[in-house]
């Protein structure tokens, strides 16, 4: 008996495989294309945009044209030359008829703040007639104009491609030579900032663990209707608008809140304890709202994990605790791993909490982004930040994958 | 067949596109302003008058700040808004970028005189006047009340915690202020090195009493619940909370700083004599003194303060008494250092 037949051997057989192969996988492809096309025009690009808006910048080359292209040739010896002082008045004295200077005014007063007035300031008072010399004219407008430091930020904002936004957001600076230092220890902030948007993050997630862990394992291992009531308790708030439940925790924590109240009825305290608009109100409202993100896949984890296992332990002579710390605790980390990794994410990013219920210095990044994106309009800055805050987050999922392995990881 | 019927199809939404894009706008003139009662009250005193007047129609949007979206609608082209109620910062920033058309004052009924100072400029005309005061609850505070920023800082006389906005913006001139110096003279020293070490070494006093507040809801809130004695707060939502809540809260007037929010007329306006006539309107003094029926912001034609009621003028940053004893902000000196003062502010709050 064979089976051999004209069109199930050879070649034939072959094309007939190739073309079905090539038919499923364009089947694949159509249909993965429509979510491959969303992330790149409405994540990926926004994304580069962002990190071009930091590096790159256009505003002085093309509000002071003349001067970008001769204020390169000063040496830095002295001050520059009369033909460089005479760029810079007719860049001044056609931007202002023209309507052209608010964007070097902006970009120049972002690194040296009084820039504006120096710009505005002198174009001002400048009118068509050359002088005997764009110099002594100048500096008499503004004496800044005779300030190697002034002139050297103008040098280098000539150029769109900068690193001075990125340098910024790490306290550094250039000095006059060129040279990258890192700022002095009274000026500086962003480093601190950072560390103080880790330390946030990292506390939330540690606190969301510890209080999330065994309300996941009561419902993994409790029946019926008590799990479904613990749900609906567990998700309601998840359900609620961020707004609302920090409006709320106001009410409980305020000095004549229910806490406060509820504390001094009992004799705890005489007078009421801080308990919002600092550190600890930051960190409880942002640990409550973040919860949720715990418990769910911490739940799912465990629902999943046979009693039968602690038993067996139990029976060939485990306490409880061992057998808990031993057996039951490993088959939980993928489920601590998604849960760490996805509150630490979402509260690393956190900006309405802290602002409503945060003291002055519990603010994070993401208050930082917008001051400079939505007040002052600094989006190279923001865009420096943002490329900050996104590294972070980056760092910390590579670390993730390396310890726990991404496929290992249960969402939920 | 097919593939007729869609080039047609094709060609009927691309006529249709185009037509839209071609209209010049759906209204005679829209007009953005703040939103919400706000805009309620601008509606029935401005907004719907001159349309019934003029037989015109006007289409109405919100603004919810920044330049950046003014920006965007006037270098687009036709921009979508044709007046814009803007606060001073985005006056000058906008003025300089040339997104405003120049105000001609030939073209309103009114003369640069005829408005309080500050308020009529090169790029737009000041609508409303609103200011932050020193506020408190009247009914939590027995024997004397507060009346200066100085008093601000006394945590002995008024115990408790204080209210500022997060920031360096205002805080800076109310410390200076509580420490003596006159309100005619903040904003040259603030202009200094020492005079901002000297605010912030003022802050310093008081640093562990306040409590930052974040948005313009918040400070009423906190005085209402007790959460702080003494706060800085805008004199509008103040007395808006006395007529809504019923409260008793209670503003001081010396040592406040007021600002103008200002109408503008976007550049690629069609119409900018109609855009002037409403701007007119808008300014006409009785019609101005309307407005702090609906809500406590003061007027800015300087003929407006006789037709205010007496039950009105005492909230009113534009009423003599009150406007005697206060400072206008100072935006060119905050556009030119709210970066590095704020970064200043928070090295101070994490020290």
């Amino acid at each position: 008996m064979t089976v051999s037949g004209p069109d199930t051997t050879g070649p034939e057989l072959r094309a007939r495989l190739r073309r079905s192969r090539r038919r499923s996988t364009l089947i694949s492809v159509g249909l993965v294309a429509p979510v491959v096309l969303f992330l790149v025009v409405f994540f990926v690009v926004p994304i580069v945009q962002m990190l071009g808006v930091s590096v790159y910048d256009r505003s002085v080359s093309d509000g002071m044209p003349r001067t970008a292209a001769v204020i390169g040739t000063w040496d830095r010896d002295g001050l520059p030359g009369e033909h460089v002082y005479a760029a810079i008045a007719e860049d001044l004295i056609e931007g202002q008829a023209e309507r052209a200077l608010a964007g070097p005014a902006r970009r120049l007063n972002q690194e040296l703040s009084g820039y504006r007035t120096v710009i505005f300031g002198t174009a001002r008072g400048l009118s068509e007639e050359p002088p005997e010399s764009w110099r002594e004219t100048l500096i008499e407008a503004d004496e800044r104009w005779g300030d190697p430091a002034h002139l050297v930020v103008l040098q280098r904002a000539v150029n769109p491609l900068t690193d001075y936004f990125m340098l910024y957001a790490l306290d550094m600076e250039r000095d006059i030579e060129d040279a990258i230092r890192l700022q002095d220890s009274d000026e500086r902030l962003f480093l601190g900032l950072i560390q103080r948007t880790l330390t946030i993050a990292v506390t939330v997630t540690l606190v969301c663990l510890a209080m999330g862990y065994p309300v996941a394992f009561l419902l993994a291992n409790i029946g019926g209707s008590l799990r479904y009531a613990l749900l609906v308790l567990v998700l309601l708030p998840f359900w609620t608008s961020l707004l609302v439940r920090t409006a709320a925790w106001i009410v409980v924590l305020q000095s004549e809140g229910i806490a406060n109240t509820f504390l001094m009825w009992a004799g705890f305290t005489h007078e009421p304890i801080r308990m919002i608009y600092n550190r600890f109100g930051t960190i409880v409202v942002m640990s409550q709202v973040l919860l949720p993100f715990m418990i769910l896949p911490l739940y799912a984890v465990m629902s999943g994990i046979s009693h039968w296992n602690m038993r067996a332990a139990q029976s060939l002579g485990a306490t409880f605790s061992t057998a808990f710390r031993r057996v039951y605790v490993p088959q939980t980390l993928p489920g601590v791993a998604a849960g760490t990794l996805l509150v630490f994410m979402l509260s690393v990013g956190y900006y309405i909490t802290p602002a409503l219920v945060g003291g002055a210095s519990d603010q994070m990044l993401s208050y930082f982004i917008a001051f400079y994106a939505n007040e002052t309009v600094n989006w190279g800055l923001a865009a420096a930040l943002g490329t900050v805050l996104m590294v972070i987050v980056l760092t910390m999922f590579l670390i993730y994958n390396w310890i726990f392995g991404l496929d290992r990881m249960k969402l939920s | 067949m097919r593939k007729a019927v869609t080039t047609s199809a094709l060609a009927a939404t691309t006529a249709l596109a185009a037509g839209a894009l071609a209209t010049p706008a759906l209204a005679d003139l829209t007009i953005a302003s703040w939103g919400g009662s706000y805009q309620d009250a601008q509606r029935t005193l401005y907004f719907e008058p001159f349309a019934e007047e003029r037989g015109i129609s006007i289409i109405e949007d919100d603004f919810v700040g920044g330049i950046g979206g003014l920006r965007a609608q006037v270098t687009g082209g036709a921009p979508n808004w044709n007046i814009v109620q803007v606060e001073s910062e985005e006056l000058i920033l906008g003025c300089e970028e040339g997104l405003f058309v120049l105000i001609d004052y030939d073209m309103l009924e009114y003369d640069e005189d005829d408005f309080i100072e500050g308020a009529a400029t090169e790029c737009g005309v000041g609508n409303i006047v609103w200011s932050k005061v020193l506020g408190y609850d009247a009914d939590r505070i027995e024997g004397d009340t507060p009346e200066s920023w100085a008093d601000f800082w006394d945590l002995e006389t008024w115990p408790g915690q204080r209210g500022l906005r997060r920031g360096a913006q205002y805080n800076l001139e109310f410390a200076l202020m509580a420490d003596g110096v006159p309100a005619d003279e903040v904003y040259d020293l603030l202009r200094t090195e020492e005079g901002v070490d000297r605010a912030f070494e003022k802050l310093d006093e008081i640093r562990d009493d306040v409590t930052w507040w974040e948005a313009g809801a918040q400070p009423l809130q906190m005085l209402a619940s007790g959460e702080v004695a003494l706060t800085s707060v805008y004199n509008g939502r103040l007395t808006g909370s006395n007529r809504a809540e019923g409260t008793n809260f209670a503003g001081v007037w010396p040592g406040s700083i007021y600002a103008i929010d200002s109408w503008v007329i976007l550049e690629g306006t069609p119409d900018v004599e109609l855009a002037h006539d409403f701007i007119s309107f808008a300014s006409h003094p009785e019609r101005q003194a309307q407005l702090p029926e609906y809500i406590a912001y003061g007027a800015t034609h300087a003929g407006a303060d006789e037709y205010i009621s007496d039950e009105d003028a005492p909230h009113l940053p534009t009423t003599p008494e009150n406007l005697e004893v206060a400072i206008e902000f100072d935006t060119e000196f905050w556009v030119e250092n709210i970066e590095a003062l704020n970064e200043r502010f928070d090295r101070w709050a994490a020290r």
